[in-house]
């Protein structure tokens, strides 16, 4: 009785229903969006390290550790058979690290070099560059954020000076090649990229390498020697501890969007009830009982929440399906601040999200539809027909 | 034939909360009305008559005496269970007519018996009988917007009367209507207490009704003051 009469307050009254679901749609639309936005940067973060720099995984030399680049003199040599079968089949590439001094217009920069197998095409870096240059001495790719840094562009000759195996610092005139648009400034900022088998004629370090990153799906080989395997938890570990340690950062901003949204459906819900003060007070003087009265308003509530929900899928879908595909354009490269951010972000709208988005929001629809309506019962009926209900 | 007691009202005041101290509404209200009487109760604003409908009604309680109507106490009962004697047993009529504004004219009138469990076939039974008895059934799908305060009136007797209840308590049900609209309503109410048993009050001051009233109870300042019974009736 009491759903059937909720059904036809709630289509009955066109103009108040649309308000309120429009009001909640909105709300659902927003927390879902900017949440959705936010996580999309987190995820990003992760995926774009993987996409161009780990991978399925990678093997390193024992003495190897990307953060120190004390480590990278003595973290090189000839790679494991295992290992070296992966790279011979393709599934695998080899990169060798050194630390080096390039002088671009007359400055002095301090940079990793790293050599890398130019025909690679595990991770997304447009290496096969490299391949094309036999004129040049040493062909050089750098990234957009380190071209900028160092004023250089394509064409540009500038002197490398390295320390080889034999500890004897030689130099050489490298030549940038191509300029590549990365995301991820891990592979930029700082760094030159030369082909495996330049940088180990350079170094003196013939088919040594200091690690090697395989493709996706494969199984990781036990036999490699004093090699270290680190998968790709391992690798990314940083970025979610990040995230890990943003998490209380995204909690707080998750609840101050409901809270706004809760504000914005009160105030609709709260108006909508209290101007309905004399129908309760109605349906009272015809018999119904206070307990039936909430019940009915909280239950019109819980249809709003579910309209709602039906109606930001219609609405406001296909936006969020069109920003989750295309993705957000920034307005500015977060990638110079060290941050892993997308030029164009894409949401990421996760099953758990919309959950417990739409939960949420149903439950303070029910929650804003029961305590108004419950106030407005606890008035003596003969107030409540006159309409004096008062928020 | 034994008439039964319907209300029956001892020594009924009621005070009502005005800052730190009280006005008496209702003081030493004695009233018995018995089935099938069709009474109103007379008298300016602030003698007391929507006040005293109000108690009858279950909407309000009493002070002090004791109020039972239709052999129901309503003194110490819960609101639950004035609620359920109102669903059982009486209609309203009130003066701005409380239809709800989203329910066509079929719909206001189905919602007493919706309330009491009542069968859709027999629903849709008695609200069309409901709706013809007041001239409305052309209009049975429009809204109170659509519509004139006299036919809104009418609709909202006929959502009294649909579920023949014994008791019909009405406020002021011409205030806000035109003689016309006024004398109509009235001819409707008093065919339908010839008809049905129902028993009928009228809070009113509106001296165009009066001639229709078979017993006139004056309130003044919150006593009776008069209670007199008309032998023959003047209008119909």
């Amino acid at each position: 009785m009491l759903f059937n009469i909720a059904i036809k307050n709630l289509f009955g009254a066109k103009l108040r229903t649309s308000l309120n679901v429009f009001v909640t749609s909105i709300s659902f639309f927003l927390v879902i969006f900017v949440s959705g936005m936010y996580d999309g940067m987190r995820e990003y973060a992760k995926n774009i390290t993987i996409e161009t720099e780990v991978a399925g995984g990678t093997y390193w030399h024992r003495e190897y550790d990307s953060m120190d680049p004390r480590t990278f003199e003595n973290s090189h040599s000839i790679i494991p058979n295992q290992i070296k079968k992966l790279i011979d089949q393709k599934y695998a590439f080899e990169v060798l690290v050194s630390q080096a001094s390039i002088y671009p217009n007359g400055r002095i920069m301090p940079v990793v070099m790293k050599g890398i197998t130019p025909d690679q095409t595990i991770i997304n870096m447009p290496t096969n560059v490299l391949n094309q240059h036999n004129d040049i001495t040493i062909p050089v790719l750098i990234g957009s954020g380190m071209a900028k840094n160092a004023n250089l562009k394509i064409g540009d000759s500038f002197t490398i000076r390295w320390l080889d195996a034999d500890r004897t610092y030689d130099a050489d005139e490298g030549t940038i090649v191509h300029i590549m648009e990365t995301e991820n400034f891990k592979l930029d900022l700082g760094h030159i990229w030369i082909p495996i088998s330049k940088a180990q004629s350079m170094l003196a370090m013939k088919d040594q390498a200091t690690y090697v990153t395989y493709d996706k799906d494969l199984e990781v080989i036990k036999d490699i020697e004093d090699w270290i395997h680190h998968d790709v938890d391992y690798m990314i570990r940083d970025m979610e501890a990040m995230i890990k340690a943003d998490e209380p950062g995204a909690q707080v901003m998750y609840s101050i969007l409901l809270a706004l949204a809760a504000m914005g459906i009160f105030n609709a819900q709260v108006l909508s009830i209290f101007g309905r003060g004399k129908e309760i007070g109605t349906l009272m003087a015809l018999g119904m009982t206070r307990s039936r009265v909430v019940t009915l308003f909280t239950l019109e509530g819980g249809l709003n929440a579910l309209l709602s929900s039906v109606i930001t899928l219609i609405m406001f879908g296909p936006v969020l399906f069109y920003f989750g595909r295309e993705g957000i354009p920034l307005p500015m490269d977060y990638t110079e601040m060290g941050m892993l951010v997308a030029k164009r972000l894409i949401p990421v709208y996760s099953f758990s999200l919309i959950v417990s988005t739409t939960i949420l929001i149903s439950i303070i629809v029910l929650i804003v539809s029961y305590i108004p309506s419950r106030k407005i019962t606890k008035m003596k009926p003969t107030e409540a027909l006159r309409g004096r209900a008062a928020v | 034939m034994e008439t039964k007691n319907v209300i029956n009202i001892k020594n009924l005041v009621k005070r009502f909360p005005v800052g730190k101290d009280y006005f008496t509404a209702l003081q030493n209200v004695n009233l018995k009305l018995t089935e099938g009487e069709f009474i109103g109760l007379v008298g300016p604003s602030g003698s007391g008559k929507t006040t005293l409908l109000n108690i009858i009604g279950g909407l309000d309680s009493a002070t002090e005496g004791s109020v039972s109507v239709l052999g129901n106490s309503m003194d110490n009962t819960s609101h639950n269970e004035r609620a359920i004697i109102r669903r059982k047993y009486m209609g309203f009529i009130f003066q701005s007519y409380n239809l709800l504004p989203v329910y066509s004219v079929f719909e206001n009138v189905e919602l007493p018996l919706i309330l009491n469990n009542i069968e859709k076939s027999e629903r849709e039974k008695k609200v069309s009988q409901a709706i013809e008895w007041v001239g409305l059934s052309d209009k049975k799908n429009s809204k109170s917007a659509d519509m004139s305060g006299g036919e809104c009136q009418r609709t909202a007797i006929a959502r009294a009367i649909v579920h023949e209840p014994a008791l019909l308590l009405a406020d002021e049900p011409t205030a806000n209507l035109d003689a016309k609209n006024s004398h109509n309503i009235m001819k409707i109410l008093s065919k339908l207490n010839s008809e049905i048993s129902t028993s009928f009050v009228f809070a009113t001051h509106d001296e165009k009704i009066m001639g229709y009233l078979r017993r006139i109870i004056h309130l003044e300042d919150g006593k009776i003051i008069n209670d007199e019974k008309i032998s023959k009736l003047e209008s119909l």
